[in-house]
């Protein structure tokens, strides 16, 4: 059975260089570790930003930085790790774990996921060439009208570059989204229903819906933008009849629910996480499902609390604060439930562990000062202050984000056969906890004592020095963070890949499977016969077992399914298995929209407006020819051939 | 007693018991302590825009909303913190501990429970919440001071319509007296915002914002933009001058005064002469009341020496900020509208510095 799954593997990648391997692959562990590491790239290169900026606003009057560069080192920060850092590695984790959480063999779309990866990954690419040409976008990351829209007062190509790139990255988040939503509805193992998924793969499920609802608001919004700077038409020119706080509505209607878009999945690897290392099953699921699925709801009618200052009026804001404050609850429950979790349980402090435990509190905060100004009028003090800044740093940096180290920890020997350093990991986690409430703990009395967002420098004597010194220092701490990050997985990487399938004691069917698991995920696909399907096998169904299995006496369980009964039912299930090809097509269809893209950038050049729409039409026919490739493309192969 | 009462009863009473989480409270209080100690010295309101010094009818009525709305969020927080941090020492795994915790799954009544706490909670914020959104709107009234406030990149120009008076980053209002202020903007969105004064409204271009408030002590208030709009963003600051009625009024009358007349300064005339040279682009953008100076692109420069603050609030009105301002403009203030045309010699900016601050 072994020997049958290497000669399958081999049959897949036999003659493919490892390059053209990665370049090709459709299988979505691969594309997930694509995922991985190209948003820790742009991560790494926001936080950089990040660190420039904490220096020029180290002291006052500093002249590090002139206002443009400021500018676009915020706007770059701000729109890397929303749209090129965060959300891609949650979608790392969507990669990785759906098919293996829900017992499939891939996803349902596998060169759609591809495709996803591809227009991510040079989206972002195009976004940063701007560097490059010396075009980084300035508006900032939510890029308010007319400010973007009118070339008068965004000459050059910044704005241009954001536009674009932000649609391609739009786009593969869509397409993205789409794969997953068919994938969780018609993939699940047998007897895996809904309320028997993990909790993650709940959210992933919330997330997409999400994304489907919200992503085209944006898309149309920059279109708009595009038309009033390419073509000169007057969506937001108020001169021309047009109105700047469309683009203002549009916007958060998307901007919004991309908050819960960048938590929900974080919510769900905490809720993961927390009942492995306190080996007992999430307290109230169905709580913690529902109130993921209330704050999404909700998160489509909370937009202009965003918008409380631009003068909509007694009843809108009313109505949007009390819409805004109904978020907390759901909010606040997810927060009891895991305290619910831990309390009662046996709880091993692993670098995973420690990074989920402390999201609840760090969360808290960011949530706690969220209802401070969903109440109007403190909002019309904070509103782009930095209080503001240390409210979503709080609930992006400290929440997500730390969510998503605990992830990475939790499940890199699921993705890489090794176990990343434990010690190291300890010393990153503290090192960074501090760093990062030094950095974004301060920014509170900032804001109250009125420092402004998005301000390149601040003057002397307004009490803002030892905090704004602070908080550059706990930026520096954060990056001693991410480099002992680094150390650790270099150091992981020089060691052989020896860890065990299940190295947590895990709950759920990625842990079944050996680390890492093979191309087909599971030689047989499992049934499934409760939440927590893997927890059951190991301990049996019985409601209450008291001790532990030794570790000699857990099940061996290379190729999946533990159950031991038909042994020789597994080689008829490889013969039947099967695996989609490798593929070009997905990456070739990403450049020619890439091309489509750079066209539109290079028609609103002034020395080479003329080949504008010759690049645009280059890369419209390689995108046609690669989807008819794709179209075409044979389906055969990979149906375990030299095995019989 | 319900019985998840009793639940809690008996948490809060093992909890109790533990040797650690006795050894945390007393550290927790030392450090809450010390905390308060700290927030006593002054973490907030330590400088001229802060909110925490409220000096205005609705920044008053604000930071007072805040400050019991920060107690109510401290202590949620000390809630979860308390009940985290009892968790993590009495269910910690000992060395050698083969114990399986009890798998439970959860409990309906807890839920219920931990979802009305927040209503509650939530109702309590939403009553003052609403009840001021609405009384910061109120119309008020026919004493209001009415101003016309205009963003424009990067200063602020304020137009008194009943006075036929237009000035820019100083706004002068009574104390004690409404003003009513009609935003918009010339070109992008900006905010105005006097933190310790009031709440922030933008200004926005073909919309007129209406805000209100009342300033209720003298003196000079730190004012800001508050919405990004490009390159000078963080220097576009202006002053609120809360004065008496009294000197209101011998402002208002300062102000209508034409020009003055500065014939008998010699240096004055000189720069006048370099002023209304067409060339030097001066009058292209800037106004002088009464005088061939039409400009409407810069600010109005009438009674530009009765002014505290010059390029967007950033120099205060002296003779020496006043020729380096004229000397280099976008050195001082880097992507700032005003572009001279050629550069100015020393001896011009002196003669300009002359006039433009003899126009009191």
């Amino acid at each position: 059975m072994v020997e049958s799954a290497v000669r399958l593997e081999r049959a897949h990648y036999g003659r493919r260089s490892k390059i053209v391997e990665w370049i090709t692959t459709v299988d979505h562990k691969k594309i997930g570790i694509l995922y991985l590491w190209t948003a820790f790239a742009f991560l790494l290169i926001a936080g950089l930003l990040a660190l420039i900026m904490r220096t020029q606003l180290a002291v006052p009057e500093n002249k590090l930085l002139s206002p443009q560069t400021y500018n676009e080192l915020f706007t770059m920060h701000g729109t890397i790790m929303i749209f090129m850092a965060v959300m891609p590695l949650n979608a790392a984790f969507f990669n990785v774990l759906v098919p293996l959480m829900i017992g499939a063999r891939d996803v349902a779309f596998p060169r759609l996921n591809a495709f996803s990866y591809w227009t991510f990954a040079l989206g972002g690419i195009l976004m940063l060439s701007s560097f490059l040409f010396g075009a980084v976008p300035n508006g900032g990351w939510f890029g308010y009208t007319p400010l973007t829209s009118d070339i008068r007062y965004t000459p050059g190509l910044h704005i241009d570059f954001w536009v674009f790139g932000l649609q391609l990255l739009g786009i593969g988040t869509l397409v993205s989204a789409l794969n997953f939503f068919v994938t969780i509805v018609n993939m699940r193992a047998p007897g895996m229903s809904l309320m028997r998924m993990p909790v993650f793969v709940w959210m992933t499920l919330v997330t997409s819906v999400l994304i489907l609802l919200a992503f085209p608001s944006l898309t149309v919004g920059l279109f708009m933008i595009m038309f009033d700077r390419l073509f000169g038409t007057n969506f937001f020119n108020p001169a021309a009849g047009g109105d700047p706080v469309v683009w203002q509505h549009l916007f958060w209607i998307f901007g919004h629910p991309e908050v819960y878009i960048l938590v929900l999945p974080p919510m769900g690897i905490i809720s993961e996480i927390l009942p492995t290392f306190a080996r007992k099953p999430l307290f109230g699921y169905p709580f913690v499902v529902f109130a993921g699925i209330a704050i999404a709801f909700l998160s489509f009618g909370v937009w202009a609390h965003h918008m409380f200052t631009v003068g909509l009026g007694t009843v809108p804001n009313a109505v949007f604060a009390t819409t805004t404050m109904l978020i907390a609850i759901p909010t606040g429950v997810k927060i009891f439930n895991w305290l619910g979790t831990l309390w009662g349980g046996s709880i091993r402090f692993t670098t995973a562990a420690l990074y989920a435990i402390a999201f609840i509190p760090l969360f808290t905060i960011g949530g706690i000062s969220g209802v401070m100004h969903a109440s109007v009028p403190l909002d019309y003090q904070q509103h782009d202050t930095y209080f503001i800044v240390a409210h979503f740093h709080y609930v992006l940096g400290l929440g997500s984000l730390t969510a998503i180290l605990a992830g990475i920890y939790f499940w890199f020997p699921k993705m890489f056969g090794r176990m990343l350093d434990e010690r190291l990991g300890k010393i990153q986690f503290w090192v960074q906890i501090i760093g990062m409430n030094l950095t974004f703990f301060p920014m509170h009395f900032l804001g109250i004592d009125g420092m402004e967002r998005r301000y390149y420098t601040w003057p002397a004597g307004f009490g803002y020095e030892p905090w704004h010194l602070m908080a550059t220092i706990g930026a520096y701490i954060q990056a001693l963070g991410f480099l002992i990050f680094l150390v650790n997985v270099v150091k992981t990487f020089r060691q052989p890949a020896t860890a065990p399938a299940d190295p947590w004691d895990g709950r759920t069917l990625e842990w079944s499977i050996p680390s890492p698991p093979p191309a087909y995920n599971f030689a047989r696909i499992p049934i499934v016969r409760g939440r927590e399907a893997w927890w059951l096998e190991k301990y049996g169904t019985s409601h209450q077992p008291t001790r532990r299995p030794q570790p000699a006496t857990q099940p061996p369980i290379a190729g999946g399914q533990p159950d031991s009964e038909a042994h020789h039912a597994e080689d008829d299930a490889l013969l039947m298995m099967h695996l989609p090809n490798p593929s070009w097509m997905p990456l070739i269809t990403s450049i020619g929209l890439t091309i489509m893209a750079a066209g539109g950038i290079v028609y609103r050049s002034e020395s080479f407006h003329s080949l504008g729409f010759p690049v645009i039409g280059i890369g419209a026919v390689i995108v046609l020819i690669s989807l008819l490739g794709w179209a075409f493309e044979p389906i055969h192969g990979s149906h375990a051939p030299e095995h019989a | 007693m319900a019985p998840w009462l009793g639940g809690v009863v008996r948490v809060v009473r093992s909890a109790m018991k533990s040797q650690a989480v006795w050894r945390w409270l007393r550290q927790a209080s030392i450090i809450g302590a010390v905390a308060l100690a700290a927030a006593g010295c002054g973490v907030v309101g330590r400088g001229p825009a802060s909110t925490a010094l409220p000096a205005g009818d609705n920044a008053k009525t604000i930071w007072d909303m805040f400050i019991w709305i920060f107690w109510i969020s401290v202590l949620v927080f000390l809630v979860v913190a308390v009940v985290l941090t009892i968790a993590l020492i009495r269910f910690r795994e000992r060395p050698g501990e083969t114990r399986l915790p009890r798998q439970i799954h959860g409990n309906t009544r807890l839920e219920i429970a931990w979802t009305l706490v927040p209503v509650v909670i939530l109702a309590v914020i939403a009553v003052p919440t609403i009840s001021n959104i609405f009384a910061f709107d109120r119309d008020p009234g026919p004493n209001a001071i009415k101003v016309k406030v205009i963003g424009h990149q990067w200063w602020w120009e304020f137009q008194y319509p009943d006075y036929n008076i237009v000035t820019a980053d100083d706004l002068h209002i009574v104390v004690n007296r409404p003003v009513l202020l009609e935003m918009t903007s010339a070109d992008v969105i900006h905010s105005f915002w006097p933190p310790e004064l009031s709440g922030k409204r933008d200004a926005i271009p073909g919309k007129t914002n209406l805000w209100s408030f009342t300033p209720l002590k003298t003196g000079e208030y730190q004012g800001q933009c508050a919405q990004f709009c490009g390159d000078q963003h963080a220097n576009m600051r202006f002053r609120v001058i809360v004065q008496t009625q009294e000197e209101f009024d011998a402002w208002v009358k300062q102000q209508q005064q034409p020009a003055a007349d500065v014939s008998n300064n010699p240096l004055a005339v000189k720069g006048q002469q370099i002023f209304f040279t067409p060339s030097n682009g001066c009058i292209g953008c800037h106004m002088i009341n009464g005088t061939q100076a039409q400009g409407k692109v810069g600010p109005n420069l009438t009674h530009f020496g009765s002014r505290d603050i010059i390029a967007g609030g950033i120099l205060t009105n002296t003779p020496e900020n006043l020729s380096k301002w004229l000397t280099d403009p976008q050195a001082v203030k880097p992507g700032a509208k005003m572009v001279l045309p050629r550069k100015l010699t020393p001896d011009e900016v002196q003669a300009l510095v002359a006039y433009l601050e003899s126009l009191k």
